[in-house]
């Protein structure tokens, strides 16, 4: 058994070690502090202790029902809506808890934007999909300036290009693919500080994965981002630091490279060679 | 998530026991090529020569086994460095197989002479190289980095031996020059056999790294 952790897990990019992964030190962005989660009677999370760090991307990994998904929604109080559900601990973003009492959830949304497995855009036009957010949140000034941000949303979505002649038409007429990089460009559009995707790639064919997957290489320069997922190789493609889940446990985080080459606990090896069970 | 693993773990164990196949071969032919030399036989000499065949069938086989496993399975962590370590054992098992015949073709001059001295570094030499092959293989089966270890440690004691022989044959050739000839191809076999204990190094190497992910290759760790 793991013994629980009392301190943040040290993912090993603050102190100097060989490799790429020490020239990308950079400040903690969110904190989580011996986080448990409950829902009802039943304990989801034990005792989580991590580290998310600023313009690095974070791979939360583990089998199903592991604690993943229930702690990415932890970031950004999503998990608030479930009947029954109870947090004990502390999650810090920028050094402030946002589960103090009086915490504007809205604002903290805006804040930590999510990105879902399913796409699920509005069954409106691509361009009021983007816009509607900012509507919403009253930052646009004039239509010429709303015009400007759904236009670099969209571009950082790296979908632009695809969709700028045909923006009036219904998102819901988008591949798989585009929708899920039209969901990305409405989450970016209200300038999160932090990016979180629960398995965002896992509904799409390899190519869509693919430019999903480069552009959230390209987005951690903006963005502290946090992504589920399934797929081991994605996590190793994509992040700089893993997490690894075990029955509501975080077990080992740590640079990518050295989870999958040479990770520290047994229960880590076991999953990453497949000899789980 | 244990879907995979029969299957996987099946193709993992196949190749270790080809590798191991390999070893043996290659051990095999190094001991027949000293022993040649030693007994001045030529007819093991002749033997030695015509056996490169199943040594390259397997060296295409286990890059092909590695090369499959990596591109069909992904694997991680262990598996990972178990096969990437087997793909350069393989490499430095042929390698030491392809020393074996060079050998067994300096043997095959030699022998056309009369004896320079009496051998004794060379046979010592080829015991060194031998043990640290043997030792090397099963540091690779038992996943015994201490075993491996050891073997490191003796490379010096067979670089010191190639040293004193190379000295011992220039004072030989020096002093009666009809023995360059056959001088040469002794001093061609020490080296050989020196280098198959940097091959047999280079096999200890891949198993502390398969075993512990440590680096100990260049001497690295004690630089740190």
């Amino acid at each position: 058994m793991i013994a629980p952790l009392t301190r943040p897990l040290d993912t090993g990019l603050t102190s100097p070690s060989p490799g790429p992964e020490a020239a990308s030190a950079t400040p903690v962005k969110v904190r989580a502090e011996e986080l448990s989660f409950y829902y009802g009677k039943t304990r989801a999370l034990d005792n989580i202790s991590l580290d998310i760090r600023a313009n690095v991307v974070t791979a939360f990994i583990g089998p199903s029902g592991c604690g993943k998904s229930t702690f990415i929604r932890t970031l950004n109080r999503m998990n608030d809506i479930v009947p029954g559900a109870r947090v004990v601990g502390k999650i810090e973003i920028d050094g402030q808890n946002i589960y103090a009492p009086g915490t504007d959830v809205v604002s903290l949304r805006r804040r930590v934007g999510m990105v879902f497995q399913k796409s699920n855009p509005f069954p409106k036009s691509i361009f009021e999909n983007v816009a509607y957010g900012l509507r919403l949140n009253g930052m646009a000034a004039s239509r010429r300036e709303l015009e400007g941000m759904v236009e670099s949303s969209l571009q950082a979505a790296a979908l632009w290009t695809e969709v700028k002649d045909r923006l009036h038409d219904s998102a819901l007429a988008l591949s798989g693919g585009q929708q899920q990089r039209l969901c990305i460009a409405r989450a970016l559009a209200i300038r999160p500080e932090v990016l979180l995707m629960d398995e965002p790639a896992s509904a799409l064919d390899p190519i869509a994965t693919q430019r999903i997957e480069e552009l959230i290489y390209e987005l951690k320069r903006d963005y502290t981002i946090v992504i589920v997922t399934h797929s081991m190789q994605q996590a190793a493609r994509v992040s700089d630091v893993t997490a690894f889940f075990w029955l509501g446990r975080l077990v080992e985080a740590g640079p990518t490279a050295a989870l999958f080459t040479n990770p520290r606990e047994k229960l880590t090896e076991d999953y990453v060679t497949g000899r789980f069970g | 998530m244990d879907r995979h693993i029969p299957h996987f773990q099946e193709e993992l164990e196949l190749l270790k026991t080809r590798l191991l196949e390999m070893g043996g071969l290659a051990e095999d032919r190094v001991r027949s090529a000293v022993r040649a030399l030693v007994e001045r036989d030529y007819a093991t000499v002749e033997r030695v020569l015509v056996s490169d065949e199943a040594i390259n069938k397997l060296h295409i086989e286990i890059d092909d086994r590695c090369f499959k496993l990596l591109a069909l399975h992904q694997p991680m962590a262990v598996d990972l460095r178990a096969i990437v370590a087997a793909e350069k054992i393989n490499t430095d098992l042929e390698r030491v197989g392809d020393l074996a015949i060079n050998i067994a073709e300096a043997v095959g001059r030699y022998l056309q002479h009369p004896s320079v001295k009496e051998l004794t570094d060379i046979p010592r030499m080829a015991v060194i190289a031998q043990g640290m092959l043997r030792d090397a293989l099963d540091a690779f089966v038992r996943r015994d980095t201490v075993l491996a270890q050891a073997v490191l440690d003796r490379d010096d004691e067979l670089d010191a031996l190639k040293t004193q022989v190379f000295r011992d044959l220039l004072n030989h050739m020096l002093r009666d020059p009809a023995t360059i000839e056959p001088g040469l191809d002794l001093v061609l076999i020490s080296r050989h056999l020196e280098r198959i204990g940097d091959h047999a190094t280079n096999v200890a190497e891949d198993v502390i790294f398969m075993v512990s992910a440590r680096d100990v290759r260049h001497h690295q760790e004690e630089h740190r």
